[in-house]
């Protein structure tokens, strides 16, 4: 029988680095979207707590434990990433298997607000912007997640298989923020 | 111009598509008659001054808007969710 091996989104892309910035790839394990059903809005984040640990993200925002992290991911749904979902969360919202669908990547250094700022609408300023918030926004022309994970550490999330026009983007970025020096 | 998403807040117009004046929520019932189904698909008014308009936040949160605002001095004076206006699954 074949042997598959899985080969990560950006595999031989990344890391890179450059204008003050390095992009390494992230592998955040299982993601989960959760969404809802209509009225179960309440129950949904009870469930999440006792399964979890972890409340129900308000816009904008994520909240991590251990290795678990859950993003506020757009309109009435959340993305769950690092364990996979327990089971009674499913009495309650649909769950959608969404690994191997997303390509993650850490862009972090000095220069990270500048090159991203080539890239997104995105006010990204500390007031607008704190570390835990997490938006839904274009980079590029890409459906994008912006995640702030530190002070000046950025994970961005784009499908999986735009992960090499995200990488030629901040790449073109990077050179562009060095050139100004 | 910018567009307060009542989720994201205000938001840059690119992550918005424009789709066509809030007319479209108003679906006739289907025996109200040719002439009532005739400006729903077809007949827009072009106002000079506000107006209502969807707009789909589709690089954001994937909600749909109904989005006020003014032809004549571009203002964007309010924006609810379409889902709050029209009920369902809008
Ligand atoms: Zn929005």
């Amino acid at each position: 029988m074949a042997e598959l091996v899985a080969r990560t989104p950006c595999a031989g892309l990344l890391p890179i680095a450059g204008g003050g910035v390095r992009v390494t790839e992230v592998d955040p394990g299982p993601m989960t979207a959760i969404a809802p059903f209509r009225g179960k809005e309440k129950t949904l984040a009870g469930a999440l707590k006792r399964a979890h640990g972890v409340g129900w993200p308000a816009p904008g925002q994520s909240e991590a434990s251990g290795d678990l992290r859950i993003l506020w991911f757009g309109h009435s749904h959340a993305l769950l990433t690092g364990v996979a979902p327990k089971p009674t969360l499913a009495n309650h919202a649909a769950l959608t298997d969404q690994g191997d669908a997303w390509a993650v990547v850490q862009v972090e250094g000095a220069g990270t607000r500048d090159v991203l700022a080539r890239l997104t609408p995105l006010d990204l300023r500390d007031g607008a912007f704190p570390v835990g918030a997490c938006a839904r926004s274009e980079v590029q022309h890409m459906q994008a997640a912006i995640l702030r994970v530190a002070g000046d550490a950025y994970r961005v999330m784009v499908f999986r298989s735009m992960a090499r026009t995200l990488v030629h983007d901040l790449q073109v970025a990077m050179r562009g923020v060095a050139a100004r020096g | 111009m910018r567009i307060p998403c009542p989720i994201c807040g205000s938001r840059d117009i690119r992550e918005f598509d424009y789709m066509g004046h809030a007319q479209a929520l108003d679906r006739p019932d289907p025996g109200a008659g040719a002439q009532a189904w005739d400006d729903y698909l077809h007949n827009r008014d072009n106002p000079a001054g506000p107006t209502r308009d969807l707009w789909f936040h589709g690089m954001g949160c994937g909600a749909w808007l109904v989005v006020e605002r003014d032809t004549v001095s571009h203002e964007v004076t309010g924006a609810t969710l379409a889902r709050d206006v029209k009920g369902g699954a809008a």
